[in-house]
């Protein structure tokens, strides 16, 4: 049932691994879940489960949300998300079942959604790879996007073209990531590489 | 932090003796050669020592057939065999870069005794 978790980033470090060779990891707390809604397809139009990750104050969730809760007779969770599984998986699923880190194994691969770290405003250079121009030799051309278009005909800007803009914080999925241990005591998970966003970032892992 | 800390624990090797900047030391490194292994051994001068809990590693600079060698080695890697302590080395920085430059007679190392 358990195809998918909630995580927050801990940090990278090395691991030794097989033939003693060193292992970059990223260490994830992920879980325990909890499912907090079972989407049918009768109902709702599809099949999924909610998942709920992070304990939080009843006094801070708002009363919508604390009724949705109450409803599902689990504690007050931070985050929320919803897995999309296949109708079969989602009638096995139950209202407060739990999803912990003994759901994945050393060895599998997993896919890890996350938002990523915010740039700001950006140049081409940064945000579109751009070659920019010389550095030296008189040239006053050093960062700049350059032509960006023909004349008279088309007479517009393409759509599409890469200029400076806005860079970061968007959701960034790094697939096929090796998972090379599971520490059910703690919950923790260490992913071989790095994934999007900061330490503390909240993060969807699911089986590749 | 800490739990990255905790997870570097488990990792680390407490059989390594004390060591420092300036002094000369034996690493016997497992080297693998197809499906043969053999340990071999690395004698030098300690040029830093770099990072720290489980990812700290150490750098010896050896002269060798009149061609310095550098070799950089993880100090709590499992394929460090033995690491001896040859001679305590009386140093006034943290990182030897300088030696680099020097031949013969300047490249020494006052003994700390």
């Amino acid at each position: 049932m358990a195809r998918a978790i909630l995580g927050r980033k801990l940090g990278m470090t090395q691991v030794w691994g097989e033939g003693d060779r060193l292992i970059p990891v990223t260490v994830i707390e992920a879980g325990p879940c909890v499912v907090t809604q079972v989407r049918t397809k009768d109902r709702d139009g599809y099949s999924a489960i909610q998942i709920g990750f992070g304990d939080i104050k009843e006094s801070r969730v708002n009363k919508p949300m604390a009724g949705h809760f109450k409803k599902a007779g689990v504690a007050p969770k931070r985050h929320l998300a919803e897995v999309r599984l296949d109708e079969a998986e989602a009638a096995q699923a139950k209202v407060g079942d739990t999803i912990t880190v003994e759901a994945f194994e050393p060895g599998s691969r997993v896919h890890i959604t996350g938002t990523s770290k915010g740039k700001g405003f950006q140049g081409v250079m940064k945000r579109h790879n751009f070659a920019g121009g010389p550095g030296g030799h008189g040239s006053h051309f050093h960062r700049e996007p350059g032509s960006i278009g023909q004349c008279a005909s088309p007479s517009r800007v393409l759509k599409g073209l890469g200029l400076p803009g806005h860079m970061g914080s968007e959701t960034v999925t790094v697939r096929n990531l090796e998972v090379v241990k599971v520490d059910a005591e703690q919950n923790l998970l260490l992913v071989k590489g790095a994934v999007p966003g900061g330490k503390n970032g909240l993060l969807m892992i699911r089986l590749a | 932090m800490n739990r990255i800390r905790a997870i570097e624990a488990q990792q680390m090797r407490d059989d390594i003796p004390e060591f420092g900047v300036g002094d000369t030391v034996k690493v016997s490194y497992k080297v693998v050669e197809g499906n043969r292994e053999r340990v071999q051994p690395f004698q030098g001068v300690v040029i830093r020592r770099h990072g720290s809990g489980a990812r700290e590693t150490f750098t010896v600079r050896k002269v060798s057939f009149a061609v310095g060698v550098e070799r950089t080695f993880p100090v709590h890697s499992p394929k460090i065999v033995k690491l001896e302590v040859i001679s305590r080395g009386k140093v006034r920085r943290s990182k030897l870069y300088y030696l680099r430059d020097k031949v013969g007679k300047a490249a020494r190392i006052k003994e700390r005794r």
